[in-house]
């Protein structure tokens, strides 16, 4: 029973840590708390279910298109409302104001155009193989996530910690305005932390959508406040503080569910997160991010 | 190498700069100085495209660099170090160098998975050209240490190493030895020769008189937006209008 749940915490933490990557991310890089990742998601989501009953397209195309969609979305994003933000030097607040507008904008499109009950992908979409290893009963579909989930995020570690691409990104979070006069196309890589950011999120959602098989509009709003929370926990804009947050988070939610009570399980698992900002304020690898011109 | 001809800067109303022309020559090294807020840090904004001139034109060997972004400067061959020391403090010495070589590491993100041989070359020529900029500053024992660990003094011959791997023919210095210890300042001023002496062009402000007149061999000042004289130590230390306007009149007081 406990190995099961451990599976099943893996499987929800694993997704929300790939969720957190990209919001995480974006507030690294260009200092702005997206709050229109929640929407992206849902988008991918949406866009996931779209290419497999309309386009009748497998899972295994759907998924990277969903993920290249979502990343566009992203990036267009970028391009259209956060970059004249900067161009006018906007005080921060303004640009985490303008991403509320664009989730909202999204989330009525996606309830204009789908409508606002559950959708769910049609039957034999979804990999249905299943074994039991054990005591323990593993879908294929579980596997997948978690694959998936920590493939990616494997790869964005190696290429922030070991490549120039990392090192420009580190510098612009310390210094924009420094790292341009070093050379670095600092819009140019804004609009592609961007473009990465959103895919990710689009990534959680195809994923949270085959995990549970429901998709709604408004799906996009309790892995936002679940993402703050985890990006907070982490210590804001740090990337291996994402990936433990939220794995952490995934582990509170499955257990308390589980051991406690079904309907406690966000209160408990918000409830810790609480407990541990009380004494570590500044989240897990916080440390106070100062940021000049 | 860099001309600058009817610069003009406003602020609103607020007319910063006022047709300001002069030239900065290849090789050697060249002065601007001025009293606190004639404008001199607003020319080098205006130089590396951190603001764009009201008036007048910039070229850097005879291209001009008119609507080009700050790394598309960078990128012709003009680096800069700012009055207030901004290096990366969050990273390795040794890091903060690599960074400024993002221009020449030509690699894209996809090398890592795509291509390790390649990638890898890369990285540690990369490395080797990084501790070689370290030992012209004599950092490079400490390549591994964080930056924020620095001295003040060694923060600034960083901020050179980092400006100097962007590989710039022309390097800009904004009041280099601001806030120095004499004993820093005089080592600074070594290294500023030394790098002159490597062949590349030096551009500085700064307002230390004494610190200007030994290091530079052209000199241009600026008062109230307007160059108001230009040429040797020599010249510009005897020119009445300097004395005046820089060093105050005899009967205003001290400096």
């Amino acid at each position: 029973m406990f190995t099961q749940q451990l599976l099943n915490a893996l499987t929800l933490g694993s997704v929300y840590a790939l969720f957190a990557l990209g919001f995480t991310l974006v507030f690294g890089v260009l200092a702005v708390i997206n709050l229109s990742h929640g929407a992206v998601f849902m988008v991918g989501s949406y866009a996931a279910l779209t290419l497999v009953t309309r386009l009748h397209l497998p899972l295994g195309i759907a998924l990277p298109a969903a993920m290249a969609l979502s990343g566009c979305l992203g990036m267009a994003i970028d391009v259209l409302i956060l970059k004249p933000l900067r161009a006018r030097n906007a005080p921060h607040l303004i640009p985490m104001i303008a991403t509320i507008g664009v989730a909202i904008m999204l989330s009525s499109a996606a309830q204009g155009i789908f409508g606002a009950e559950i959708l769910r992908f049609p039957e034999g979409t979804i990999p249905a193989g299943e074994f039991t290893l054990g005591e323990v009963h593993v879908r294929a579909l579980e596997l997948s996530i978690v694959g998936i989930s920590f493939g990616l995020m494997a790869v964005l570690f190696l290429a922030i910690r070991r490549t120039q691409l990392g090192r420009a990104l580190r510098a612009i979070a310390e210094s924009p305005r420094s790292a341009s006069l070093l050379g670095i196309n600092v819009e140019g890589l804004f609009h592609a932390t961007s473009f990465v950011a959103a895919a990710l999120g689009g990534v959680a959602g195809v994923l949270i959508g085959l995990n549970f098989n429901a998709i709604t509009p408004l799906m996009g709003q309790p892995i936002l406040h679940k993402g703050i929370a985890v990006i907070i926990l982490g210590g804001m804009g740090d990337i291996r503080g994402a990936l433990l947050a939220g794995l952490f988070l995934g582990f509170a939610e499955v257990m308390s569910k589980a051991y406690l009570s079904s309907q406690m399980g966000d209160a408990v698992a918000f409830g810790l997160l609480f407990l541990i900002l009380l004494v570590r304020p500044s989240g897990l690898f916080g440390r106070v991010l100062e940021r000049k011109a | 190498m860099l001309t600058i001809s009817g610069l003009g800067k406003h602020f609103g109303g607020l007319a910063v700069l006022e047709d300001v022309s002069f030239e900065v020559p290849a090789g050697g090294i060249f002065g601007l100085i001025g009293p606190n807020g004639a404008g001199k840090t607003t020319v080098f904004n205006l130089v590396t495209g951190l603001l764009k001139p009201t008036t007048g034109t910039v070229s850097f060997e005879g291209r001009s660099l008119a609507g080009l972004q700050p790394h598309q400067i960078t990128r012709l061959g003009i680096a800069r170090t700012f009055q207030n020391i901004r290096i990366f403090k969050e990273m390795t010495l040794l890091q903060n160098v690599m960074v400024g070589l993002h221009g020449a590491l030509g690699y894209g993100p996809l090398a890592l998975l795509l291509n390790q041989g390649s990638f890898r070359r890369a990285e540690a020529e990369a490395r080797e050209r990084a501790l070689e900029l370290l030992s012209w500053v004599k950092l490079q024992d400490r390549a591994s240490m964080l930056a924020d660990n620095l001295s003040y003094g060694d923060q600034r011959k960083l901020e050179f190493a980092r400006a100097l791997a962007t590989g710039p023919r022309l390097l800009l210095l904004d009041e280099p030895v601001a806030g120095m210890n004499p004993a820093e300042k005089d080592a600074l001023m070594e290294e500023i020769r030394n790098i002159a002496g490597r062949g590349f062009g030096v551009f500085l402000i700064e307002h230390d008189m004494r610190f200007v007149m030994g290091l530079c061999e052209r000199i241009a000042v600026l008062n109230f937006g307007r160059v108001i004289a230009e040429g040797s130590p020599e010249e510009v230390r005897n020119d009445p209008g300097v004395i005046e306007a820089y060093l105050g009149r005899e009967d205003g007081g001290a400096p």
